[in-house]
């Protein structure tokens, strides 16, 4: 088998045996990196030298008999938004264009300690804000199953990378759907971890309370593997928790008699794509082929989830993109340029009377030309609804109705031992499509962002592919540190069918 | 007007109505856009400032059904997790170098970062 249609776990075992070297195996995705890129845009940043040169030391080392990690050789793909000291960090952003990170985020030096070798950065929406991949500033990503269309987002170029076999593992970040979504668009498996699961340290802030980092993969069982080197404290991150990390890879196999599945049934509701509804309703009858059981639960807050969401996400970024501010690190508006009153300089009538000081214009000016119009809607919502008079109407209110939303889910799983429903209302939608509706954008997260709000785990996969041949995503969530269950079920469910196997038809199609 | 985009299907909801931006009274002014503006720090123009009070208003309309629920007796969750606050020993440990803190910034010295005057009047007064 060639090394691009190999699961991770079979890499990382070729790899050991020594059926290939670290600097084939490397070779082998960067070439295919380079000759897809321009058609797909996944990565932002390709790192060929680095890769080459870590993938030969440990070569070095295994020839050597020195010890090398537990994942030594894999290639490895991240999202630009997890810090890295030796290739930029941009968030998709004008903003963070350059920006050289003195530090490596934990979940990075973590893979760098058990040998992985990263090719790269990927594309994103900018500051991890988007369902569509379409609000970076380096130009949208394409679904590698239809390059019209958008891969999801906001991991999009994780996803697609996955999709268009550039890389055999990539790292994603889900604050309100972000892995689950495009891995459900592009037809791949992705895991969003229990929230204090993953450290934190080194993701680039976009609501702290919500992020957390994952793995996206072509199967669950990869998923596992990836998330025991990522997973685990870190005192960097007083928010990661102190539970030990199971060998995830060795509860994959294990069968389901007994595991309750809740169905919720407002899910099935109008407005779900009925190629979806099938895909799911099939899905679960795998499930309850390989052992589960099936049940209905509600949610009943659930139709609250996309404001809450869009309240709290927004104010935690108001605050957390306070830091951009020209001065540290990142944009800085030119002196003169675009000023009131310099040559060409464009007026800003519209915010009477001054800026405050020269320190405040540089600010705001700073950040006018750095971010996108998504990340300033956001920052604008957030500040407004922290804002004197408004704090306690909707920032306040939000809060409470996350609480009525999380007591939803741990009522729920009371009965059942997981959840199971649709990844998102439609196939991946055209390019395009949504960019002029904020909102209708954000309703895309209406099955996702739950999970993040209540703090608990989900995992996305493939259960089938529409009459067009797009990939159709299935959602379980679980309780909090159930990953194990999560990714047996999704483990059991891919050693009963192949979706996760498809390839999508483009392939040949792709150029540099 | 509702959120679903008159050219699209619609998407899921749990029940029919509950998606639909109410006419609520929560509109923004192009005045109260440039105020939260200059709150957080963002240069906007006349254009930005009407497209602004529009889309904000439709969001915030949406976002105030959490109004229809009575949370009187519900409190704040501002957080997944029921931790504690983390302390760790008092310890000094080391931190980044002057040259690493320094070495993304657009202004510097070597020694310090390089602002405008933080003083005075602003160029747009």
């Amino acid at each position: 088998m060639q090394p691009l249609e190999m699961s991770a776990v079979d890499l990382v075992t070729a790899l050991r045996q020594g059926d290939i070297t670290a600097v084939e195996c490397a070779t082998t995705f960067l070439d295919r990196i380079e000759a897809t890129n321009g058609s797909i845009n996944a990565f932002l940043t390709v790192d060929r030298e680095g890769a080459l040169a870590r993938a030969a030391d440990i070569d070095a080392r295994r020839k050597a008999g020195k010890p090398v990690g537990q994942l030594a050789g894999l290639p490895v793909a991240l999202k630009d938004v997890l810090c890295t000291a030796d290739m930029p960090t941009t968030c998709a952003s004008k903003m963070l264009a350059g920006f050289r990170p003195p530090y490596d985020a934990d979940v990075v030096a973590r893979l760098r300690q058990a040998d992985a070798v990263f090719v790269g950065k990927t594309n994103m929406d900018e500051f991890a804000m988007g369902g569509s991949n379409e609000n970076s500033a380096f130009g949208p990503v394409r679904n590698p199953w239809d390059l019209s269309r958008a891969p999801g987002g906001s991991s999009g170029g994780s996803a697609a990378c996955v999709a268009a076999d550039m890389a055999p593992v990539a790292i994603g970040s889900d604050t309100g759907g972000s892995i689950r979504q495009p891995a459900g668009l592009c037809g791949i498996t992705g895991l969003k971890p229990t929230y204090g699961r993953v450290s934190r340290r080194g993701l680039i802030a976009f609501a702290s309370s919500l992020d957390q980092i994952g793995p996206m993969a072509r199967s669950a069982a990869d998923c596992a593997l990836i998330m025991e080197t990522i997973a685990g404290h870190d005192p960097g991150d007083s928010t990661s928790l102190t539970v030990d990390v199971p060998r995830y890879t060795d509860l994959l196999d294990k069968p389901l008699t007994g595991v309750r599945i809740g169905r919720v049934p407002e899910h099935f509701a109008a407005g779900l794509d009925p190629e979806v509804a099938k895909g799911v309703e099939e899905a679960f009858a795998v499930l309850m082929a390989a052992g589960a059981t099936v049940h209905d639960v509600h949610l009943p807050h659930a139709k609250y989830g996309i404001p809450t969401y869009y309240l709290i996400a927004p104010c935690e970024a108001s605050s957390n993109l306070a830091r951009y501010d020209g001065a540290h690190y990142g944009h800085r508006a030119e002196p003169g340029k675009g000023h009131r009153g310099e040559p060409g300089g464009q007026r800003t009538a519209g915010q009477t009377g001054s800026f405050e000081s020269p320190l405040v214009e540089m600010y705001c000016r700073s950040r006018a030309e750095g971010f996108g119009p998504e990340v300033k809607r956001r920052i604008m919502l957030g500040t407004y609804a922290l804002s004197a008079g408004y704090y306690e109407a909707y920032y306040a209110k939000a809060l409470r109705v996350r609480r009525l939303i999380r007591q939803d889910y741990l009522d729920a799983f009371q009965t059942v031992d997981l959840i199971g429903g649709p990844v998102s209302a439609t196939p991946a939608f055209k390019l395009g499509e949504k960019k002029d509706d904020p909102l209708a954008m954000y309703l895309v997260d209406l099955y996702t962002v739950g999970t993040n709000l209540a703090g608990v785990g989900g995992i996305s996969f493939p259960c089938g592919f529409t009459k067009s041949g797009l990939p159709i995503g299935f959602q379980l969530q679980a309780p909090p540190l159930a990953e194990p269950l999560l990714l047996q079920a999704a483990d059991r469910f891919q050693r009963l069918t192949d979706w996760h196997r498809r390839r999508p038809k483009t392939m040949g199609e792709l150029k540099a | 007007m509702g959120c679903r985009g008159a050219a699209q299907p619609p998407l899921a909801t749990t029940e029919e109505p509950s998606l639909s931006v109410s006419t609520s009274p929560q509109t923004l002014t192009t005045k109260d856009v440039a105020k939260v503006g200059l709150l957080a720090r963002l240069a906007l123009s006349e254009a930005d400032l009407e497209r602004m009070a529009g889309e904000l208003s439709k969001i915030v309309g949406f976002v105030s059904m959490l109004g229809e629920l009575d949370t009187a007796d519900v409190a704040p969750l501002a957080h997944p997790l029921d931790t504690q606050n983390v302390f760790r020993d008092d310890v000094p440990v080391a931190s980044l170098s002057t040259a690493e803190a320094l070495q993304s910034a657009p202004r510097h010295d070597g020694e310090c970062f390089l602002v405008p005057a933080v003083l005075g009047e602003s160029s747009a007064a």
